[in-house]
């Protein structure tokens, strides 16, 4: 069972992610980047990664990027999924 | 590597992807990614996961690194090991260290992940953090509780509260515990790093502090801002006249040998084991430093 929640800051370098429960209807990223026009398809493509590493499906992902790594985009979008799945980091999905 | 240059350790706050990406690039000697006091509670788990992440993907380079983890009597302690061992940190930095058994508690959390991991038991190396009386105390008993220690620093800002005294310009308040730091890690064969100074408008009292810990025996200090780099980079680099001295010294030291003499004697006086020591020392630290090449001292020394 998924409850919203978020992960990340509006600073700089970061990204913020809110992931809603969408009562089933797949999963759909609202993408708000300053660089989404160069970078847009290859964020929302980290995102679905995580989300599928850890199985969660059926929720609208509100990003809001202040020009992220990567590293980062991953880092928020799992802590994002473990608040929002009430669990602790899965170490094994997270060694992938 | 437990032995390199340590003269800077830069603060990095744990829960800050821009500063963690950028930091390496103004060259301290390492940089020390912070999970416990620059993170709030609610931002544990987001810092957390941040630092296993940079230190999984950026490439530091030759910035050694170290991340600061909560005790392991917080809720968040052995969460931060597990997840640092894992992304490969080279130094695991304990804070408010004051008894040794705390020291082994850590050692045994990291080789549980380092078994479970397949990587070298060992491999992952401990620095402690003394912040308090009772740690000046157990300095020896701390810098030498595991193979793994590589250093023991200072915590001056805790160390004061605790004395029931505050941080002067002078740090008259902090020289015993400063002393026996590095008497200590001296005596354990391990480093000694000097607390933080954070007042960056003042960099007078910067540099004075620095030239005192330089004096004391400290091999470096702990910063929180680049700007501090070059100031402890300059006064930590040895000066012209010393190198100079340092490599007469070395030169008699072969012309000694050349002539099978065992008595070193340079411009008449005779040349003791003490300052050999402090010639050689010299010259690592200006090699280690850049400020001379291997080619201008002959080679190795």
């Amino acid at each position: 069972m998924l409850k919203t929640a978020t992960a990340g800051t509006l600073e700089s370098g970061d990204i913020m992610i809110e992931i809603i429960p969408n009562n089933g209807s797949g999963i759909d990223i609202r993408l708000d980047s300053i660089v989404s026009h160069q970078f847009g398809k290859q964020i929302k493509n980290v995102i679905t990664q995580v989300l599928r590493e850890y199985g969660v499906d059926g929720v609208t992902v509100n990003a809001t990027d202040k020009g992220a790594l990567d590293c980062t985009i991953v880092a928020r979008t799992t802590v994002a999924v473990c608040r929002a799945k009430d669990c602790d980091t899965n170490w094994q999905e997270a060694n992938k | 590597m437990k032995e390199r240059l340590r003269r800077t350790m830069m603060f990095v706050p744990g829960n800050n992807p821009s500063m963690m990406q950028d930091a390496h690039i103004y060259g301290p000697d390492s940089i020390m990614l912070d999970l416990e006091d620059s993170v709030t509670m609610a931002q544990k788990d987001a810092a957390r996961f941040l630092v296993y992440n940079a230190l999984k993907t950026i490439k530091y380079g030759k910035t050694e690194t170290v991340v600061r983890i909560n005790p392991l009597s917080t809720p968040y302690g052995a969460k931060d090991i597990e997840a640092v061992v894992r992304a490969g940190v080279q130094v695991i930095r304990m804070p408010k260290t004051e008894t040794k058994e705390e020291v082994l508690e850590v050692e045994r959390e990291i080789a549980r992940v380092e078994k479970e991991i397949g990587v070298p038991v060992g491999k992952t190396l401990i620095m402690a953090a003394i912040e308090g009386a009772l740690g000046v105390i157990n300095a020896y008993q701390i810098a030498t509780a595991s193979p793994r220690m590589m250093g023991i620093a200072l915590g001056a800002e805790d160390y004061c509260a605790n004395l029931k005294t505050s941080r002067t310009k002078e740090g008259v308040e902090l020289m015993l515990a400063r002393q026996t730091i590095v008497v200590a890690a001296r005596a354990a064969g391990i480093a000694a790093l000097d607390t933080v100074f954070s007042d960056l408008n003042d960099m007078e009292t910067f540099e004075n502090e620095v030239r005192l810990i330089k004096n004391m025996g400290f091999d470096g200090k702990s910063i929180i801002n680049p700007r501090q780099i070059e100031i402890v980079n300059k006064i930590f680099a040895p000066t012209e006249r010393e190198i100079l001295k340092a490599k007469d010294i070395l030169a008699a030291i072969e012309e000694a040998k050349a002539k099978g003499s065992g008595v070193v004697s340079l411009n008449g006086k005779m040349v003791d084991k003490p300052v050999v020591i402090r010639a050689e020392r010299t010259i690592q630290m200006a090699l280690a430093c850049g400020v001379i090449t291997e080619d201008e001292i002959g080679g190795e020394i």
